[in-house]
Formats: structure tokens, sequence, C-alpha cells
């Protein structure tokens, strides 16, 4: 790579980000051709066994394909009955404690001074030269600063003003589908809404949006942080391009600024008038993390909602017919529908000291993963955690959010565009019919959706 | 008998009676307050049972532990007597505390 050329090429202004990451690349490519860094092995699906047939020890759920083969629940039903805190020691991520009941997640999510969230919350590892920081993955203080000085972008009072263009653009969506011909609901209304929503929040060029969508995919689907399908190289050039964007969009703004134009709402403006954050652009590294985070933060998770709840109504549809006879039990539903689908499946933490936990002792240093996933399915904490009901007392009590410091951020947000979106559908189609098994996401980390055929029908 | 008054945001005044040993928070969903959503159910753990305590009733209650202030920091309308309802342990010395809701809860 000639450095020369690529300053000529982007301009002075801009070219530290990119090139910062580009340069770990080079390390990170080097490294693993002198043999320093072993290729992460690239799952291969095989089918996942009927869970009756292992011994306890050999149960391991990081396996991407228990999502993704739709065989993840009985799992979980066996480790919560048998064994609620889990050690599996061989998994390719390393050994790893699967937290599985309710009452034990909320513990370990409370109790941060005993957990840290630190280096990652994902189950595997980003390598060392992508090591972006996000607050997500900080421990408090550091993490209380860094969070406060975004966290006004999805505040309630932020979202109300926005409500608007959030309908209005949920609605130029809807209105756009086709009617009794089948069509990926994922495709065409999941991801698109959620890649307007993010490029509404970060005053991202409209046009380019779907670069939103495929940096979210990248940076959450990695194989070996989620056992996803990415390879690291194309991450590294993923978020070099994303280093690129960003910058130049907070370049620009600045100049705005500096032209005595108003600040806008959108992310970059609140980190540029925010003492904490204000040059952040000279950390790439947090910088990057952090945008990482919102974008990661508020796509797979919505988006798979939406497809969840879809989804959920054709699985219970004595549940949609409540909710066709009355669209008041919408608020509720939302809860009801990201607790059934809890879109991010697990968080990540590391023991700070030797803790006992249901029967296991946990040592220091060792890694723990708490699998909301089967916290929000457990008979000790939830009646009937299978049944879709959306009319659910306490619906709101669901583990998808986290609980604790960390908790998710976003979650006004979500609900408002569930809640949105929902609305929106009962007020023009009749029926959204699942048409076919759809097919779920490869990973431990992302429990969702990459395509769901659906037929709608006039109201 | 022995109350306290919550009071919404757009001043809907609710005055509900003090069973002692009850949490606000519970005492406010046994009574169909609305503005508490209570997310965690009671452990200190999601700040959606924000109440701003009134004037000299912050004595009484007492001011928010660290934990608390921890989750109260993640709203943005906290104020000097921001406590989380769940946290606080009803009594009859209690009897006519104003405890308002803010706008949104978290």
């Amino acid at each position: 790579m000639n450095i020369a050329n690529l300053v000529a090429e982007k301009g002075s202004a801009i070219v530290p980000m990119p090139l910062q990451i580009k340069a770990g690349h080079l390390l990170y490519k080097a490294k693993r051709k002198a043999g320093i860094y072993k290729e992460f092995p690239e799952f291969v699906e095989t089918t996942v066994p009927d869970v009756s047939t292992l011994a306890i020890d050999d149960i391991d759920v990081s396996n991407p394909f228990l999502f993704k083969q739709n065989r993840w629940e009985s799992y979980f039903k066996r480790l919560r009955d048998e064994r609620p805190v889990h050690f599996q020691k061989n998994s390719l991520f390393g050994p790893f404690w699967s937290i599985t009941r309710y009452e034990d997640i909320m513990f370990v999510d409370k109790h941060h001074e005993l957990f840290s969230s630190e280096p990652f919350i994902v189950i595997g590892a980003a390598p060392k030269e992508l090591s972006v920081e996000m607050f997500i993955a900080m421990d408090p203080p550091k993490h209380d600063v860094q969070r406060q000085a975004v966290q006004g972008v999805v505040a309630p009072k932020n979202l109300k003003e926005m409500e608007g263009l959030i309908r209005s653009r949920t609605q130029e969506v809807l209105d756009s589908l086709p009617l009794d011909k089948p069509f990926d609901w994922v495709e065409k209304v999941s991801v698109e809404l959620t890649a307007r929503m993010l490029a509404t929040l970060l005053d991202f060029p409209y046009e380019k949006r779907q670069k939103l969508v495929y940096w979210s995919d990248l940076a959450g689907g990695g194989a070996a942080t989620t056992g996803g399908s990415n390879d690291t190289d194309e991450l590294f050039r993923g978020m070099a391009d994303m280093a690129k964007h960003f910058s130049q969009l907070w370049r620009e703004k600045e100049a705005k600024t500096a032209a005595g134009e108003p600040g806008g709402f959108d992310l970059i403006s609140l980190l540029q008038s925010n003492d904490a954050t204000k040059d952040l652009i000279d950390k790439p590294m947090e910088f990057l993390g952090n945008l990482a985070l919102l974008i990661v933060g508020g796509n797979d998770t919505t988006r798979n909602s939406m497809s969840g709840g879809v989804l959920a109504l054709n699985q219970f549809p004595d549940e949609f017919t409540k909710l066709k006879n009355d669209p008041s039990l919408i608020p509720n539903m939302v809860s009801e529908i990201i607790r059934w689908q809890t879109p991010l499946a697990h968080m990540r933490r590391i023991a700070k000291e030797d803790v006992e936990l249901n029967g296991q002792t946990i040592k220091k240093g060792d890694k723990v993963v708490m699998w909301y996933a089967s916290g929000n399915r457990d008979e000790r904490a939830i009646d009937q955690p299978d049944q879709f009901i959306i009319d659910r007392k306490g619906a709101r009590n669901h583990l998808s959010f986290g609980f604790g410091v960390h908790r998710c951020m976003g979650n006004r947000l979500a609900e408002l565009q569930l809640r949105i979106l929902w609305e929106e559908l009962l007020a023009r189609f009749g029926n959204i019919e699942v048409i076919a098994e759809p097919e779920h996401v490869q990973s431990n980390f992302v429990k969702g959706y990459s395509k769901m055929m659906v037929k709608l029908a006039a109201k | 008998m022995a109350s306290i008054t919550f009071i919404e945001h757009d001043g809907t005044e609710h005055a509900v009676e003090i069973e002692p040993g009850k949490s606000l928070m519970q005492t406010a969903i046994d009574n169909g307050v609305p503005g508490i959503d209570a997310d965690c159910g009671g452990e200190c753990a999601c700040g959606t049972c924000h109440v701003i305590v009134e004037g000299k009733w912050i004595s009484t209650t007492g001011s928010a532990s660290e934990d608390e202030l921890q989750m109260l920091d993640l709203t943005p309308e906290r104020d000097d007597n921001s406590r989380l309802a769940c946290q606080i342990n009803t009594s009859e010395a209690m009897d006519g505390m104003v405890a308002r809701l803010p706008e949104f809860q978290m």
C-alpha cells in the first residue's frame, strides 16, 4: 500500500482513522502469515444432535447452529433443569460458564463489581489490531461518562420529537408492499425500516443507508466473535470504510458548526456538543467502537423483533385475532415480542473474583455468558414461557434489554418503532401470512432471521 | 388512613393508602398509579420506577444508595431528590408525603 497515494486520495483531514485500521489489518495479516495468529476455523454446518443424547458436560451452547436449526429451546431447557450454571471447557471460544436461569442472570447483570464487561461482551474475541472500544464493554466509571454523553440521542424527550418522522417513514415502506404476492419480509420491511431509522439518528446520507446495515452485519457476525460466517479480513475492510465515512461526516458537521449553523439532534452533533466526547475523533478506536455499538445496537435487535412479531402471531393465530379485536394491546404485545424473540441471545462477562452461584464456583478470570434467550423462557420466573401471549401480565419484566448499568440505552426507541409498525400494519392489512419456514441467522449472539416469506391480505 | 400522594407529570394526583413495609413501587403498582414501569420487578436494576420525593420528605425516606445512584444516572430527568421507588420501604411516618413522577421512565 502506498501511503502517499492514500493521503492524496482521501485528503489529509480524514486520513488517520482509516489508515490506522488498514495498518492494523496489515499487521494482523503479517502475524497470521508468520503463524503467530491461527486462523479461526470456519464453522461447517452439521445437524445439531438431539440434546437428550448428550452427556451434560458435553453440551456446548456456543454452537452457532443451535439457533440456525431452531434447536435451542431443548438445549437451554436441559441446562436450566439439570445444570443451570454450566461449565463447557472445550468450546471453540475457549472455556465458558453458561448462566441460564432468570434469577441468576439478574444477579450477574446487576453485579458489575463482580463481573466485568471488559474487554468484549460477546462470547468470542476480535483480533487485537481491531480492538475498538465501546462503552458497553467498559466498566464504571469510564462507562458512565461515555454513555451519558450519547444517551440523549435516544432519550424519550428526543424520541417524542421524532415520532412523526418515524411514522411517516414507516408508512412509506408499508405503502410500497405488494398485496397477495409473496415477498421477503426481512428484506423489504425489517431491514429497510431499521436502516432508515439508523440513517435518521446518525444523520447519515440517506441514499447510502444500506452501508449501515452492511457494517452492522459485519461487526456483529464474525466467526471468531459470535460464530458467524464473516471472515476477519472482510471485517477489517468494512471497518476501514466505516471509519472513512464517519470521519467525513464528523468533519462536515464540525465545519457547519464553525460556520455558525445550529447543531442538530443527531448522534454526531450530540457527541460534538458534549465536553466529554467533543474530541472523540482523536481517539479512533473509541470513536469507531461507539459508533459500531450504536449501529449494531439499533439494527439486528429491532430488525429481528420486527420479523419475530410476525412469526409469533402466525404460530399463535388466536393472539392475532385478539390483537385485531383490540389494537390497544399493541404496547403490551411489543414487550411480549421482545421477550419471545430475545434478538440478542447473550452477553458475556469476566469474573473479577471467585463467585459462588447456584452450587458452582466461578473462578476469578472465568468467562461467564448470560443467556438472555434462556432466562426469558425460564419456567421458574415466567408463566408458560414458550407461549406468546400478547396481553401477558408483567410482559415488561423480560431480560432482553439486560439489567443494571448496561441496560439497553435504546429500549424506548425500540418500543416506539415496534409500536408504530404494528399500529400502521393493523391500519392497512387484514392478514400477514408467513408462507414458508423462515431462515435463521448463523450466530450464537444474534437470534434472528435472514429470510421470511410472507403474503399480505388487504383489510 | 395514612397516605402518600403521587403526582403525575401532567399534575394528576393519586392519594394511596400506606401499607407499612411495602415498597413505594409496589404501593404505586397495587393502586394502579400510572407512570411506574418497574421492569426489573424491584431489583434496583432498571431505573423505571423513578420518583422525585418532594421537599423535606427526603429526610424521611433517606437518600439514594450508591447502586441506586448508578441507575438514576441513566435518566436525564434526575433531580437531587430522585429515588427509585422500589428502594423505599413505606412506613406510617410517610403520612402526607408527596412523590412526583417524571415525564418519562427510562
